[in-house]
């Protein structure tokens, strides 16, 4: 199925026809090896308006924005840029790959940890996080997996039971607010 | 009151179609001083030249205007058919209603108003035109040719050949350029030397061509059919007329370790030497920043070894000056420097690439030494870094070009071609060996050039993979390629033993220089700019300055000959004539109104207009003035644009012309 | 020197060896650092993943509130942190649309003029000869392998910072220090960054990687300048022992950590003692 972008739609924006498929943003990816489609699949699909299959890769979720693509392409186009879109739209459309649903966890942990409390509060996002996942896949292993890390840390003073937060949390939700 | 002829044109629907020229003719015929106006489908064909003919002898018509395409195209045929009816040819003028209107237009309404309008300006235009005569200058039948390749040779020799006198200038201390030091070449797999250097020797013992070796073109004045060359010689510190060759110099000469510009830094030559043993001439050289004895006194061995005593330490750059008629410029080219600066240009990167970082990563034309017979390794494939014969070489095409963020964005048109051509000679000196090529197209349009590269791949067994390459790392001797293979969708890591980087061709060190010297036009990228891309292919902008082989555009070595012989069939047809003519519609200055402030000879891009003095029959200074050299002016008009007292004017743009153009329109 | 500071969330949560490693060496060095008021969250990878706005908006309240607090320049010692900065400042700049849209979501007035600098710009407005002769232990020992990661450089036209495929400004550093730096091959590769929680997996091979090149090639010790380079290299490599079966011990150092021992600093202040992978971490014994 073909789903071509409307003028509106962000991948609409970004020149995906600039990019001449030459494959240095496989090339030098490296996750490419995990992917189950290559970068320079990703941007052929953008440019073709097959969305859906890109929207439902894995290999958008396996990115780690390290930026290697962006940096060496030829035709200075922004890949890694284009998986961040990818993103915003497989998880605004519920698209996303399942198999990838733990970053995704993640990531959504990670801003309603911030949205509550303006800074990142490590134990509670690994909390909201291992929980999200759990319900999602009820693995025990990964549940309980980085509790010694939880002591570790703590030997060494780097665990804080209570984060910090910041004193105006009503201007981050009204930001969060005004943007989602 | 001129009895004034209007012709427009439909040309076919490319005018007609945007522009009512039925109402474009009705309108025209209204303009006082108009007397006659009349459309044709066909203007420039040969009813439609027979129409204005007719209509100049019924009409007693004496100023036209046609109404067509760019004077570019057809002033002439116009101005020609006027002439044959016995009009004066400059008092025709053209009004672009083709590229200036119906082509950049929809709207027929708008387009039909515009096209009235243009020719109005073209009518107030020709009323003032004064009938001119062309002008006429003696030609100098010599030729400059600049650069001593492949080009150079093929068009020096051409035109020597044919009966006149040749000057050749070549930067290095042989001619060859970068052919001599090419192994083999496609599609034949014919040797390069072999086919070159019996054409370099015919150069150097050519009785109508002198040779100037290790030389540069310092300056150019005059024009067209006269050009005054300033040329440097730059010191050789031997006397190439007293050397007899015999290499008892190079022989003796301690210093051993030079890096080769002839083998890229592959190989190595003495401080005294010749680039390679072909060379012409087969004349030695002083490395000035090398020598011993020049650049701390001592040493002078090769003094003491000299029996025809051609050494000279105390030479120094000589000026000398030719006169030519024509200028051919075949300044070649130079690889994209990978990973360094490109000189002005504000190119760099492929740090990626790690050249210069690893030893075995290389360029093109050093791999095209490594596999020469006459090369460092004596045509054996070994690897730079500890001399073992690779059996994975990697090579990677478009370094440099198409590549817009860090190098080029242009196709280097040849890097295809030649790197089918180094995974064959690999394969052929390396039977065990796997070639591995990097690719994003073939580009093998040519003939039998498609053949050559599926002969690389079915024969000769080159892996060829359809992707770029990201990184490369060196890890245990070994060069780690980091690739993908699109068609396959995988990335693709190649443990490799070498490198090769088709790296880009561009322009040499100095083309922009010497194309401002020359005042010919060049592209962003330094090459020089032909005339027209189809009908003018090896003239420039600048009359008498023709340009053949990679200093145009990336070329290989057929198209570099052809071009070469097609500028030698130009400057034939120049110097059959004992003088040429030149357009009339220049500028001139008036010597009674002139301030003598000079701006104009500042200004003028040509140096066309110089400063004299006015003096009385007896001597005495009347005033000064500046004059414009009518064999130099192409008439642009800059001087008359910053005249402050109105002094200088164009021949047919006069701004009397301009004012009652601007007049017709407010 | 007073410069602004943006510590970020690693800063002052389980990279506080980095935060101590920082404040130690720049104090010793006559920096003082005025810390950003009320700074929240840059939205890190989560924010340009899930919501581009929001990747915006979150480091342009931070420039809104710098500017208001008159910061020229400020240190976010954090590349996530400072590349998010850099790149909202950027938007910010370039376009007065965004600056209008933006400081309504802010709350604030923010045009982008604030420069955010990373670790290495403060030492090298510090200056080399400075640092040189500001040595007390010299690094004779140390053979570094200074790693930046991806977002020190990348994207370059972004933070036109060094060169983003063969930096060199820590190794210039560490030199000035009296150490030795190793060329060896992963500099610039990704170690996996965020990736930590969500996807071990990788981190750990990209992880591997970094630490078995850097051995091969004569280092000694690891240099950052990124917390999560070093939560990937450091926290985890016993888990990258276990999982490759290898034995690293390959010492990760944040970049102020050397600094500070040249300065002489002990390594309590520094907080080398908080990290995983450690050994005696007087200079004198790092080459062990």
């Amino acid at each position: 199925m073909t789903t071509h972008p409307t003028p509106a739609h962000p991948i609409a924006l970004i020149p995906v026809e600039n990019c001449y498929q030459c494959g240095k943003c496989t090339a030098g990816c490296p996750m490419a090896e995990r992917m189950d489609v290559m970068p320079n699949q990703i941007v052929r699909l953008a440019q073709l308006g097959e969305l859906e299959r890109a929207l439902r890769a894995e290999s958008i979720w396996l990115c780690v924005s390290c930026q290697t693509c962006s940096t060496r392409c030829p035709k200075s186009f922004d890949c890694a840029g284009l998986m961040d879109i990818l993103r915003q739209q497989a998880v605004e459309q519920a698209k996303a790959a399942p198999s990838q649903v733990r970053t995704q966890l993640f990531q959504k942990a990670f801003l309603r940890n911030i949205r509550r409390y303006g800074r990142l509060n490590e134990l509670e996002l690994v909390r909201t996080f291992k929980t999200l996942a759990f319900l999602k896949d009820m693995n025990i292993p990964f549940l309980v997996k980085d509790a010694l890390l939880a002591f570790k840390l703590q030997q060494r003073g780097k665990l804080y039971l209570m984060g910090e937060r910041v004193r105006d949390r009503g201007v981050v939700d009204r930001i969060f607010q005004r943007c989602l | 009151m001129s009895r004034i002829g209007v012709f427009t044109c439909w040309c076919g629907e490319n005018i007609a179609r945007t522009v009512d020229v039925e109402r474009v003719a009705e309108a025209v015929a209204q303009i006082p001083g108009v007397r006659c106006s009349v459309h044709n489908k066909y203007m420039c064909s040969d009813p439609g030249q027979t129409m204005i003919r007719e209509k100049i002898a019924s009409e007693r018509l004496d100023v036209l205007v046609v109404a067509s395409c760019s004077p570019h195209m057809h002033l002439k045929t116009f101005r020609k058919a006027a002439g044959q009816a016995g009009i004066n040819p400059y008092l025709v003028e053209m009004s672009n209603i083709r590229e200036h209107c119906s082509w950049v237009h929809h709207d027929k309404e708008k387009a039909t108003e515009k096209a009235i309008q243009l020719i109005r300006l073209s009518v107030e235009k020709v009323r003032r035109n004064r009938a001119l005569e062309p002008i006429k200058v003696p030609v100098t039948k010599r030729a400059l040719v600049i650069g001593g390749g492949v080009a150079g040779i093929q068009a020096a020799l051409d035109i020597a050949d044919t009966g006149y006198e040749v000057v050749m200038v070549e930067r290095e201390p042989s001619i060859g350029g970068k052919m001599a030091g090419l192994s083999e070449t496609f599609p034949t797999l014919d040797c390069s030397q072999c086919i070159l250097t019996p054409r370099m020797v015919e150069v150097g013992q050519h009785s109508r061509i002198r040779l100037y070796s290790y030389s540069e073109v310092e300056s150019v004045d005059g024009y067209v059919g006269n050009f005054k060359v300033t040329i440097r010689q730059k010191a050789r510190y031997v006397d190439i007329d007293k050397c007899t060759g015999c290499g008892e110099c190079w022989n003796c000469c301690p210093l051993k370790k030079q890096l080769s510009e002839f083998d890229y830094g592959m190989g190595t030559r003495r401080a005294i030497y010749v680039p390679f043993p072909q060379a012409v001439p087969a004349r030695p050289v002083i490395d000035k920043n090398a020598c011993t004895k020049l650049k701390k006194g001592g040493c002078g061995l090769c003094e003491k070894k000299c029996l025809a005593k051609a050494i000279n330490f105390k030479d120094q750059d000589k000026l000398v000056e030719e006169l030519v008629g024509a200028i051919i410029v075949a300044t070649g080219y130079q690889l994209y420097r990978v990973g360094q600066d490109q000189g002005k240009r504000k190119l760099s990167g492929y740090g990626e690439y790690g050249y210069g970082r690893y030893k075995d990563v290389i360029d093109s034309l050093q791999f095209e030494r490594l596999v020469s017979a006459s090369g460092p390794t004596g045509g054996v494939i070994k690897r730079p870094s500890d001399g073992v014969v690779p059996n994975t070489v990697v090579f990677i095409s478009c370094v440099g070009s198409r590549d817009n963020a860090k190098g080029l964005s242009y196709c280097s048109k040849i890097c295809c071609m030649y790197t089918a051509k180094h995974t064959m000679l690999y394969k052929h000196k390396v039977h065990e060996g796997q070639a591995h090529v990097f690719y994003m197209d073939i580009r093998a349009g040519g003939k039998n050039y498609d053949e050559f590269v599926r002969r690389a791949i079915e024969q000769d067994g080159a892996r060829y993979h359809r992707g770029r390459v990201s990184k490369i790392t060196e890890e245990n001797g070994k060069l780690i390629v980091r690739g993908a293979d699109t068609l396959a969708a995988v990335p693709l890591t190649i443990e490799a033993d070498m490198v090769v980087l088709a790296a880009a061709m561009r322009p040499s060190d100095g083309a922009e220089e010497l194309a401002q010297e020359l005042g010919v036009g060049y592209d962003e990228f330094g090459f020089f700019s032909e005339s027209h891309p189809k009908l003018r292919p090896v003239e420039t902008n600048a009359a008498g300055v023709f340009i053949c082989g990679a200093c145009h555009a990336p070329k290989d070595i057929p198209e570099a000959v052809a071009q070469a012989s097609a500028v030698a069939g130009k400057v034939q047809v120049m110097f059959g004539h004992d003088e040429m003519t030149r357009e009339p519609e220049i500028a001139s200055i008036n010597e009674q109104t002139c301030a003598a402030c000079f701006a104009c000879v500042r200004t003028c891009p040509y140096h066309a207009i110089e400063k004299t003095e006015i003096r009385s029959p007896k001597g005495i200074l009347v005033k000064r003035t500046a004059r414009v050299n009518s064999g130099l002016c192409m008439g642009c008009g800059t001087c008359v644009s910053v005249c402050p007292s109105k002094s200088a004017d164009l021949e047919g743009f006069s701004e009397q012309q301009i004012y009652s153009m601007i007049e017709s329109l407010v | 020197m007073e410069i602004g500071y943006y510590p970020g969330c690693a800063l002052h949560g389980s990279s506080n060896d980095y935060e101590a490693s920082v404040h130690a060496c720049l104090k010793a060095l006559d920096v003082s650092l005025r810390e950003l008021d009320d700074w929240i969250c840059c939205g890190a990878t989560a924010a340009h993943s899930l919501n581009h706005k929001l990747s915006i908006a979150l480091p342009a309240r931070n420039l809104g509130l710098a500017e208001r607090d008159g910061f020229t320049q400020m240190l976010a010692p954090c590349p996530m942190c400072s590349m998010e900065l850099i790149k909202a400042g950027r938007c910010l700049a370039e376009d007065p649309q965004v600056r209008k849209e933006i400081s309504g979501i802010v709350e604030l007035p923010v045009t982008g003029k604030t420069k955010v600098l990373n670790l290495i710009q403060v030492f090298q407005q510090v200056g080399l000869e400075r640092l040189k002769s500001s040595v007390k232990t010299t690094l004779e020992s140390v053979r570094a392998a200074c790693y930046y990661g991806c977002l020190l450089t990348r994207p370059p036209e972004t933070l036109q910072f060094d060169d983003c495929e063969q930096p060199s400004s820590m190794e210039k550093i560490l030199e000035a220090l009296g150490a030795k730096v190793v060329t060896w091959n992963y500099k610039t590769e990704c170690c996996g960054a965020g990736m930590t929680m969500a996807n071990e997996e990788t981190v750990l091979d990209l992880s591997h990687k970094i630490l078995s090149n850097a051995a091969a090639h004569g280092a000694n010790c690891l240099v950052v300048a990124c917390p999560m380079c070093h939560v990937n290299l450091d926290m985890k490599q016993g888990d990258i022992e276990s999982r490759f079966n290898v034995r690293h011990g390959m010492v990760v150092y944040y970049l102020s950590d050397l600094v500070g021992l040249a300065l002489g600093l002990d390594p309590q202040t520094l907080g080398i003692d908080r990290h995983f992978v450690t050994r005696p971490a007087s200079p004198a014994q790092v080459a062990n």
